[in-house]
């Protein structure tokens, strides 16, 4: 056994940590937050020459990392700052699905994804599909050689930044079939696409993707017909360990920021942080803090191992417990001051406590856990 | 033991729901089901409706022209209002200021302040917390130095609601800095129009702009604004403290949270069944329901115990706390419940006329889960309920 990060890995954090620590400032990030774009593109080229995204492919994908570790190093970092930058849905989704299914002409692209000068978003959940991964109704049919989708996406995060979508749809099957789902690389602009943007409440924008009869070559195929699902599951996998690190990150920050506070903060004459009322609380986070450091490791650890699946349901169940105990109580023992938009702890709170609304809250990954367990 | 309303208290109940049957539009209801701001002008409208049928001052005592309801009629009052999604009555005028001008203000002020508080010409706000001035409310700085026959007031206020409607503000200031910190407090009416005041709005972490900052810069009050005695202050806030605390539990708006939790949760589906047949949402939801159905009936027993003249004491921490930790764990069901959708951010969703971006119940609900952390940090955090809890019981 041996928990020490590799000497890269150390680098690594050390130099993300250091540059967003300089970098994304609170003030920095309450500018980009009230930004149209709803991310900055120079902090987007930074990480990219940083090679922070390049940490999230393999070297025959033309990164340097890829693994599971590379993954929950970079998102620890990128939690703690509370970066809204979008690096899970380019690389982790977009990006990795193409690493994975994409022929030759497709991955390509993978060097300006890693370069920082393409974006990707994956268009797959569905107004209906809440968590489950299987539920695909957006159609697609063939019209001579060329192929049409016709459905909607829903809460598709990256969507307007985007200079491709990876968009699934229904091949054969019925709406909750494993078989009979399909990739698609789609230009941006493609016509029949549609895109209604917003900004979501922890940061960063989404779109609701409308497709209306929108005509693709056949070349626009990712992966083989029919058989997105694994890979999709694939990048998911990726995206768990990813969010499950991210979590850590910002739950470290919110509890650091308690801890000074309860240090400086004076009522009745002495810092709060000398009642034990509060003490115990403060204990019992940290207790639960190292509960999630270790199920994060676990998740990355077992990305490519057989029990994959079960060991990151685990880790999403706990972390998503553990984040809704952290996110409350730290709110909690700083009082009103953290409920101000501008206040650094509202934000990392909210990334927490949102998290669980992508791929899948406490109970969702309790019973993907109760099922993995039985079979 | 009987558990049931008397036919007097059911006809009351029959009552109160005609009247909203009557006067609550379908528009008024459907927006504050949505959570979404009904503005100053909404506000106002409701209360002027509540007036017209003698109801707005139901708290206040006949002698006062109020309707002097016992605390079931108005536990019922607030149930069936909340059933209805209608508006919030603004409570500073007149469950804050109004019972304290009455127990110790001068025939002066009552005459003055109380019908303009009815008819809305004057809308309270309340100057009480400060920056460093929170949990313990009694180390507050803002001065009031006596000039003459005036009062120069200087300092700042936090935390105020809704002042940007306000035209008044009752506060809590320093008159002797010398003085035990609960003894050199006192308790003054402002006119907001006066010279030095500014209202700044602090954003919350939701995007709502409802509380504000308050600062004072040698703002002059006459003294006949003095309420009752100089220095006497705190013990009119304490007995404010407990009118603010007569729905302190919410049962209401608990109940009308789970209702519309359990119809989102028939409405949206997971794995292809309705999410209230899943036995982790199903059982989520059940717990607290259980726990609302006990409260519900603690809060009656108390509230008996006051409608038959008993003052409620400590049992007033004891419904903050379960009552706050109930309505903020449904809180967390409705945005668990909708998924996905909890994602766009709000004040994005219900702005305008815009289509909300997924199904309409889910566009406010992860920001309320949000907002509503604030029930268990004002009106005393429920660290200092448990406080005076253990204070009181352990006869400390």
């Amino acid at each position: 056994m041996d928990f020490n990060l590799t000497e890269e890995r150390q680098m690594l954090q050390d130099t993300l940590r250091r540059y967003l620590a300089d970098r994304y400032t609170t003030p920095v990030r309450n500018d980009i937050l009230a930004s149209a774009a709803g991310f900055s593109a120079d902090i987007w080229r930074e990480l990219a020459d940083l090679g922070v995204l390049g940490a999230l492919f393999d070297e025959a994908d033309g990164g340097f990392g890829g693994a599971g570790f590379d993954i929950a190093t970079v998102f620890e970092e990128l939690g703690r700052a509370g970066v809204v930058e979008p690096v899970l849905d380019s690389c982790i989704l977009g990006g990795r699905l193409i690493a994975q299914v994409g022929s030759p002409d497709q991955r390509t692209l993978l060097d300006q994804v890693i370069s920082g000068a393409l974006h990707l978003a994956l268009a797959h959940g569905e107004p209906a599909s809440r968590y489950d991964l299987s539920r695909v109704e957006t159609t697609v049919r063939t019209d001579g050689t060329d192929l049409i989708l016709n459905g909607r996406k829903a809460v598709v995060v990256n969507a307007e930044a985007a200079g491709h979508l990876i968009i699934s749809a229904r091949e054969t099957g019925g709406p909750f079939d494993l078989d009979g789902i399909s990739l698609f690389l789609v230009p941006a602009g493609t016509p029949g696409l549609g895109l209604r943007g917003y900004p979501m409440l922890a940061g960063g924008r989404a779109a609701e993707v409308t497709l209306d009869e929108v005509r693709l070559p056949e070349a626009a195929r990712l992966g083989a017909a029919g058989q997105g699902f694994e890979p999709l599951m694939n990048v998911v996998a990726a995206a768990n360990v990813a969010l499950v690190a991210e979590v850590l990150g910002a739950m470290e920050s919110a509890v650091e920021l308690t801890r000074q506070y309860l240090m400086t903060r004076k009522q009745f004459g002495r810092p709060i942080g000398t009642f034990q009322a509060l003490q115990h609380r403060f204990a019992d986070m940290l207790i639960e803090l190292e509960q999630a450091r270790s199920a994060v490791i676990n998740a990355a650890g077992h990305l490519e191992a057989p029990d994959r699946d079960r060991q990151i349901a685990a880790a999403r169940n706990l972390v998503s417990r553990v984040g809704r105990l952290v996110a409350e109580e730290t709110i909690q023992m700083h009082g009103g001051i953290a409920l101000t938009q501008e206040y650094e702890l509202a934000h990392i709170a909210k990334r927490i406590v949102m998290s669980d609304h992508r791929f899948g809250d406490a109970d969702h990954h309790l019973e993907r856990f109760i099922a993995l367990g039985a079979a | 033991m009987d558990l049931s309303y008397t036919d007097e208290e059911k006809a009351f109940r029959d009552e109160v729901r005609g009247f909203l049957a009557e006067k609550l539009p379908k528009e008024i209801s459907d927006k504050i089901r949505a959570g979404r701001n009904i503005g100053k002008d909404g506000y106002e409208w409701w209360h002027a409706t509540l007036n017209a049928r003698g109801w707005l001052n139901f708290n206040w005592p006949k002698e006062f022209g109020g309707a002097e309801w016992n605390a079931i009629q108005r536990h019922i009052f607030e149930e069936e209002c909340a059933a209805a999604y209608a508006p919030r009555i603004v409570p500073f005028g007149l469950s804050m200021l109004g019972p304290v001008l009455q127990k110790f203000g001068s025939k002066a002020q009552q005459d003055y302040f109380l019908p303009r508080i009815l008819n809305g010409e004057h809308w309270w706000c309340q100057g009480y917390s400060e920056p460093g001035a929170g949990s313990d409310l009694a180390s507050l700085k803002t001065r009031a130095v006596r000039d003459g026959d005036h009062y120069v007031v200087n300092g700042q206020k936090t935390w105020t609601t809704l002042a940007q409607y306000a035209n008044w503000i009752f506060c809590l200031v320093r008159t002797d800095p010398e003085a035990k910190a609960q003894e050199g407090i006192s308790f003054l009416l402002i006119d907001m129009n006066t010279p030095g005041i500014e209202v700044r709005p602090i954003v919350l972490l939701d995007g709502t702009p409802e509380v504000n900052e308050v600062f004072f810069d040698d703002v002059r009050v006459p003294v006949e604004n003095l309420v009752g005695e100089e220095n006497k202050g705190w013990t009119y806030a304490k007995y404010l403290l407990t009118h603010e605390r007569t729905n302190i539990a919410g049962v209401g708006f608990s109940q009308a949270g789970l209702d519309m939790v359990k119809r989102i949760a028939r409405i949206e589906t997971a794995n292809g069944r309705p999410l209230i047949e899943n036995p982790h949402f199903a059982a989520r939801l059940a717990r607290v329901e259980i726990d609302l159905m006990a409260m519900a009936t603690t809060n009656m027993r108390i509230i008996s115990k006051a409608a038959a003249g008993q003052a409620p004491g400590v049992e007033s921490s004891m419904l903050k706390v379960k009552g706050t930790i109930i309505r903020q764990e449904i809180n967390d069901l409705a945005r668990r419940a909708v998924g996905p959708y909890a994602m766009p951010f709000a004040s994005e969703a219900v702005a305008g006329d815009n289509d909300p971006i997924g199904p309409d119940y889910a566009a406010p609900v992860a920001a309320q889960y949000f907002n509503n952390r604030k029930l268990s940090i004002f009106g005393g955090s429920n660290e200092i309920q448990r406080g005076i809890i253990a204070k009181v019981k352990m006869g400390g």
